[in-house]
């Protein structure tokens, strides 16, 4: 009541002073996060967005065909294009190659089109032999005569849908699904996309499941013992991350080989005659990617136990609880902040392992990531690179929003 | 930040980049590329060093492959590099989206001078390499070495694990051959759906004894620690492990699969009369009959071989004993079916 009772000017300077005050703090913060502000700009959500828009953006036809794009947007799709278009292609297909570009727009309809690269360069080949003339036939009838398939309504659809400028066939692509030449979407059988991603999840589940299992007694033992004894365990936790990942995994592959030190030992002990196959399966991948991945799961559960106070355990012992009651009514509820961190670390740097599969792993225990490295550098495809790329992201995603829900959950039921 | 700055940041940065390589470009010496590593320092010896020391002035400098950064390159105003070394995919994807000149062979020797494989319009060959069988002779005995890859898929003859390289290229062509295609035959059976459902067919009957290799490296290392008994290889790898590592490995020449590396001359360099006559210089007999010495690559002019060491002759893959039954890995082919293949190959890999 006393401000009501304050002349307007004075309460006016006075709020002035502040949002100024409050104006330049915030400008200092934002000055002391620019930088970092704009390092993430550039190395992660640029690239990120980018990535994004590789996936669904589909421009290099129609900036190499721009004849033919338009003659496609004006195609209502029924029966065969009109004659206009197959003159449209000719004289596109005549300048690409002239301009030495033709052969991106090869590549980009042999994605939807089996042979499609072929078909479209035998064309190159023959409109460069024409000495920049219109062939003596017309154009639709030189396309028909080169290769029967220029005939085909699926051809022109496919070329129809290559026109941009947003195309979907790369993340449908990268979910098992095809687009029919009507329109219709079909599960395609012999896409292998889902059961890839499915594997991902179920190869970083595991690894989550044995980096957890395995961590959770270790950071007890590391947050309960002496602080020498501490030292030295969090010392060998920490050891494997200052050696480099690729000669980890090559020590793996000594270790688990069928010659290796694990067979050998096996064989001397008499537990088995022949060497079992640890290597180049499921088994060497969860092996050497829980090693690598371990610290991820002790450190933050190390944290959080360390921080609990030992007397919540004594109290419940003292109100009568047995030990193992105790521990799992009340010790554990209170690791589960460092839980849930550790489990959310590993499981999210699993999904996109990449060399340890492909050096430990066999044919088909390789996940996502080589699929996208595969398509990214050694056949060029980036649009489908991209769409893998956003298909993994997505699922990420969800899978930590549903998480963080259920972790909160169990949070406020403790609480 | 605003889209505005960016664009005024990116392109003060991309002009003053684009002055400083064009007045660089101006002065430059001859600059050849090449991939590094052991081979390079072979070239060194063999080509780069002799040829500067018949008074020519050249750079080399070292490259890890992909069209991207060449296009990145000639569509950049060729910035700094006249002579590149390129694998057959990159001499093949280059030379339709005319990142290359055309060369004119008159300037070089003649297209005769050189085997077929290496005569192209945007390059000539500098090595042939294989793709083979290896095993460890200390564990096959002369008298049951293998002779061709149906022995590599006979698992009672041979028993034990086989590696291949992780993937359908190559894989797919060795399978038809094990089935009794003639190499020669290989490319157009794969070319029917027939043909790539019969090459799974027969990688099914060794399945189970399979194993993938992913870098070059690993399989010399395979055959040496007993994990396999035979595996697909490129020939230097077995060679060096030989020479270097002193072991002993043999390599089953008949049936392989070769492939080329070849010189590109990148389109507005302004150095073309001296890569013509660098190209020339390394195109010759006696220059190229050295580099074998060195490294167990063949080389692509006819008048070579004679010139090798008859001692050093049976390593390579140009020897006449070693490829007459050799065919080239298609690039074409592969160029068109790598994705479907790749997608086919894990598909079969996951099925049990």
């Amino acid at each position: 009541m006393a401000l009501q009772g304050m002349d307007g000017a004075a309460a006016r300077a006075l709020r002035r002073d502040h949002s100024r005050a409050e104006r330049r703090r915030r400008l200092q913060a934002i000055g002391l996060v620019a930088p970092l502000f704009l390092f993430l700009l550039f190395t992660f959500v640029g690239p990120i967005a980018d990535m994004l828009r590789r996936s669904v953006v589909d421009t290099d036809l129609a900036a190499i065909w721009p004849r033919t794009a338009a003659a496609m947007h004006a195609w209502d799709g029924a029966g065969l294009p009109p004659d206009s278009a197959f003159n449209a292609l000719g004289e596109d297909i005549r300048d690409s190659a002239d301009a030495g570009r033709v052969a991106v727009a090869a590549q980009r309809l042999n994605y939807p089109i089996l042979g499609g690269r072929s078909l479209v360069m035998g064309m190159a080949r023959l409109a460069g032999a024409l000495d920049g003339k219109p062939p003596p036939q017309g154009w639709k009838a030189a396309f028909l005569d080169a290769d029967p398939s220029w005939g085909n309504r699926d051809t022109w659809v496919a070329i129809r849908r290559a026109s941009g400028p947003v195309t979907d066939y790369f993340l449908l692509n990268a979910l098992d699904l095809r687009k029919d030449a009507a329109g219709h979407l079909h599960h395609a059988p012999d896409g292998i996309f889902l059961s890839i991603l499915w594997r991902t999840f179920s190869v970083s589940g595991l690894v989550t499941l044995f980096a957890l299992l395995l961590g959770y007694p270790l950071a007890y033992v590391m947050s309960h013992s002496s602080r020498r004894v501490a030292g030295i365990l969090t010392l060998f936790v920490l050891l494997p991350f200052w050696t480099s990942l690729l000669v980890r995994t090559a020590a793996w592959i000594v270790l688990l080989q069928d010659q290796g030190i694990v067979n050998k030992a096996l064989i001397a002990i008499g537990l088995i005659d022949h060497p079992v196959r640890l290597m180049f399966n499921r088994v060497g991948v969860v092996v050497a990617m829980v090693h690598v991945l371990l610290p991820f799961m002790v450190l933050p559960l190390a944290a959080v136990m360390r921080g609990i106070r030992p007397e919540t355990v004594r109290a419940a012992r003292s109100l009568g609880a047995p030990p193992w009651t105790a521990f799992r009514r009340i010790y554990v509820p209170q690791t589960m902040p460092g839980v849930g961190a550790g489990v959310l670390l590993v499981f999210i740097s699993a999904i996109g392992y990449y060399i340890t599969p492909a050096l430990v792993g066999g044919a088909d225990d390789q996940m996502l990531s080589y699929f996208i490295a595969f398509y990214t550098n050694e056949t060029v495809n980036w649009g489908l690179a991209s769409a893998l790329a956003v298909v993994l992201l997505g699922a990420t995603a969800v899978l930590s929003m549903v998480y963080a829900r259920v972790v909160s959950g169990r949070g406020a039921l403790v609480g | 930040m605003n889209t505005r700055l960016t664009i005024l940041l990116g392109s003060t940065l991309a002009l003053g980049l684009a002055l400083g390589l064009a007045g660089a470009a101006q002065a430059r010496e001859l600059t050849v590329v090449s991939w590094g590593g052991a081979y390079q320092k072979a070239q060194n010896e063999v080509y780069f060093a002799p040829f500067k020391a018949a008074g020519n002035k050249m750079i080399d400098e070292s490259w890890d492959g992909g069209v991207g950064v060449l296009r990145a390159k000639v569509q950049g105003g060729n910035a700094g590099w006249d002579v590149v070394q390129v694998e057959s995919d990159e001499l093949q994807l280059g030379c339709e989206e005319g990142l290359y000149e055309t060369l004119d062979f008159s300037k070089i020797g003649g297209k005769d001078a050189y085997i077929p494989d290496a005569v192209n319009k945007c390059g000539v060959g500098a090595i042939l390499y294989d793709f083979v069988l290896g095993y460890d002779k200390d564990k096959i005995a002369a008298a049951n070495a293998p002779k061709g890859w149906a022995d590599f898929f006979d698992t009672t003859k041979y028993p034990g694990k086989r590696a291949l390289r992780l993937g359908a290229k190559t894989n797919l062509e060795i399978a038809l051959m094990a089935d009794g295609v003639a190499p020669a035959d290989v490319y157009n059976v794969l070319k029917t759906p027939a043909g790539v459902d019969r090459a799974f067919k027969k990688l099914d009957t060794i399945k189970k004894d399979l194993v993938f290799w992913k870098s070059g490296a690993q399989p010399p290392q395979f055959l040496a620690s007993g994990e396999v008994v035979m595996t697909s290889v490129y020939n230097g790898r077995i060679d060096a492990a030989n020479h270097d590592d002193h072991r002993n490995f043999g390599i089953v020449w008949n049936q392989a699969l070769y492939t080329l590396d070849s010189w590109v001359i990148l389109k507005g360099s302004p150095n073309t009369a001296e890569a013509y006559k660098f190209l020339d210089f390394v195109g010759q007999a006696k220059n190229q009959a050295k580099l074998p010495n060195f490294i167990a690559y063949g080389v692509t002019n006819k008048a070579a071989t004679p010139l090798i060491d008859p001692k050093r002759l049976p390593d390579l893959p140009t020897a006449p004993d070693n490829i007459k039954n050799a065919i080239p890995i298609s690039t074409a082919f592969w160029l068109e079916n790598n994705d479907r293949l790749t997608e086919r190959f894990n598909k079969w890999a996951a099925q049990n």
